[in-house]
C-alpha cells in the first residue's frame, strides 16, 4: 500500500510544485464556459436552458486536457519502469494515477462549479444534482482516459488520439450527467441518472486499469 | 512478510536456457545460455544493437523471450512474476528523475515505491557521494550526478540481483570508484550483478557472455517464427 500513497503523493506534489496541470484544467474549465454568454447571447433564459450542458462539457474537455501526459511524462524519463518493478500489480499502479489525475483536474473543476453555474445563471435548485452528477462522472473520465493513454503511450501526437479516443466512450457520461441536473428541475429527482452513472463508475473502477495495464505491459517490453 | 518475498531477499543462481529473443522484427540472438553463481558478476559484451539491452530488459522480466526461460535456483521466473521482481534492482538507460524534486524527495519516493520506506536518504546517498545535494532540486543536477543519484536506488534495500544497463556513463573517476566499491561489496553479501559494459569498473573474476556468438541460423526462420 506503502507503493500506492507514494505515487499520488508524488504525483501531487509536482502537481503543486509545477503548478501545470492543476492549474490549467480549473482555469480552462472557467474561461470556456464563459465563452457561451460571448457566443450564444446573454439572454438569462436561454443561458439557464443551456448551462448544464456547457458545463458537462467544458469539465469533459478540461479532464482531456492533461489526459496525455497521464503516463507520459513518466514513461519519457523511465520512472513508468520502476513502477512496473514495484510489488504494487500495475492495475493498482494506474488506480493511483487515476486518482492523482482525478485530484489535480477533476476536484479543482468540482470546486469552480459553482461560480461557472452562477455565470450561467443555472437554476439553483438543479445545482445539487449537477454537483452530485460530477462528483461521480468526473472519476469515470479519469478512468476512462487512463485506458486511452495507456494505449496511445509513445505514438506522435498521442494527445489527439487520445481525445478521439476517449470522447466516443465519454458520451454516456455527459447523457446522464446532463439528464440528472435537467430531471431535478421537472418531477423526477434525478436519481436514476444518477445510478446509471454510478453504474457507469462500478464498471469504469476494475476494467479502465486492467485494460491501461495491459497496454502498458506492452508499452515497456 | 509473505514467505516468497522472503526467498526472494537471499541470494540464489540466476540462470537462462535456449534463450531466443527478437526486438521489432530483428532477430537478436538465438540458444543462448548462461549460468550466474551468486556473487557472481556477469558481463555483456557485443557491438552496439546486438541485444545487450534488450537482454537486461528481458533478465527484469520486460517481456518474454521467443523461446527459452530464466531461472532463479532453477525455478522459471515467469511463474512468479512478483517475486522476481522484489529479487531484482534494474537501473537502465533513463534515470527516472523529475525535474521539480529534490535528490532526497527522489530517493524516498523510489524506496516507498519498492515498498520499503526510507528513514534516511543520507545513508543511502552517502556511498555515491550524493549526500551533500540531498536538498538539490533534480534540474540542477548534472548528468553525472544524475547517474550517481539512479545508481543510489541500488543501496535503498538488499535485492540479491543487480541488472545495470552501462552504469558507467558519465561517471567521473570517484563515481566509478565508489560504484566499483558498492559492487565489491554485493557480491561479497553474495549478490550478483550483470552488466552490459564494466568499461572503468573495477571487477574480478567476472563472467562474459558474447552475444555475437549466439547468432540465429537460417534454418530457425520459418520454423519457430512463422517468417
Amino acid at each position: 500500500m506503502s507503493s500506492f500513497t507514494a505515487i499520488v503523493r508524488r504525483d501531487l506534489r509536482l502537481a503543486f510544485r509545477q503548478g501545470g496541470d492543476g492549474a490549467m484544467a480549473v482555469m480552462f474549465f472557467v474561461l470556456a464556459a464563459l465563452l457561451f454568454p460571448f457566443g450564444i447571447g446573454p439572454e438569462p433564459e436561454l443561458l439557464a436552458r443551456v448551462a448544464a450542458g456547457v458545463i458537462w462539457v467544458t469539465a469533459l474537455l478540461a479532464a482531456l486536457l492533461a489526459l496525455d501526459r497521464m503516463f507520459m511524462t513518466d514513461w519519457d524519463d523511465g520512472t513508468l519502469e520502476l513502477i512496473r518493478l514495484s510489488p504494487l500489480p500495475l492495475e493498482l499502479a494506474v488506480l493511483a494515477k487515476c486518482l492523482s489525475h482525478w485530484l489535480v483536474t477533476g476536484l479543482p473543476v468540482l470546486a469552480a462549479t459553482p461560480l461557472v453555474a452562477l455565470m450561467l445563471r443555472l437554476d439553483p435548485s438543479s445545482l445539487p444534482m449537477l454537483m452530485a452528477g460530477l462528483a461521480i462522472g468526473t472519476p469515470v473520465l479519469s478512468l476512462f482516459g487512463s485506458a486511452g493513454a495507456a494505449l496511445t503511450l509513445g505514438a506522435r501526437r498521442g494527445g489527439v488520439l487520445v481525445s478521439l479516443l476517449v470522447l466516443p466512450l465519454e458520451i454516456p457520461v455527459l447523457i446522464f450527467g446532463v439528464g440528472a441536473a435537467d430531471a431535478a428541475l421537472s418531477a423526477g429527482a434525478g436519481a436514476a441518472q444518477l445510478a446509471i452513472l454510478g453504474a457507469l463508475f462500478a464498471f469504469a473502477l476494475p476494467l479502465c486499469p486492467l485494460a491501461a495495464a495491459a497496454a502498458l505491459r506492452q508499452a515497456l517490453e | 512478510m509473505p514467505p516468497s518475498t522472503m526467498a526472494a531477499r537471499t541470494q540464489g543462481h540466476f540462470s537462462a536456457s535456449k534463450l531466443d529473443a527478437v526486438r521489432g522484427e530483428k532477430k537478436l540472438f538465438s540458444g543462448l545460455d548462461f549460468n550466474l553463481p551468486p556473487g557472481g558478476a556477469l558481463v555483456l559484451t557485443g557491438p552496439n544493437g546486438s541485444g545487450k539491452s534488450s537482454l537486461l530488459r528481458l533478465m527484469a522480466g520486460f517481456g518474454r523471450p521467443v523461446a527459452g526461460h530464466f531461472a532463479w535456483n532453477g525455478a522459471d521466473i515467469a511463474r512468479d512474476a512478483e517475486a522476481h521482481r522484489a529479487r531484482l534492482h534494474y537501473v537502465g538507460h533513463q534515470d527516472g528523475l523529475k525535474p521539480a524534486l529534490t535528490v532526497a524527495e527522489t530517493l524516498r519516493f523510489w524506496a516507498a515505491l519498492a515498498g520499503s520506506p526510507l528513514a534516511d536518504p543520507a545513508a543511502a546517498l552517502a556511498p555515491l557521494g550524493l549526500a551533500g545535494l540531498a536538498q538539490t532540486p533534480c534540474r540542477f543536477l548534472s548528468s553525472g550526478q544524475r547517474r550517481r543519484l539512479a545508481l543510489s536506488r541500488l543501496s535503498v534495500r538488499f535485492a540479491p540481483l543487480w541488472l545495470l544497463d552501462e552504469p558507467a556513463v558519465g561517471l567521473d573517476l570517484a563515481a566509478l570508484a565508489a560504484l566499483s566499491a558498492l559492487i565489491a561489496r554485493h557480491r561479497a553479501a553474495g549478490g550478483s550483478v550483470v552488466l552490459s559494459t564494466h568499461q572503468g569498473i573495477e571487477l574480478d573474476r567476472t563472467l562474459t557472455l558474447s552475444l555475437a556468438d549466439f547468432p540465429w541460423l537460417r534454418s530457425q526462420d520459418h520454423t519457430e517464427l512463422g517468417w
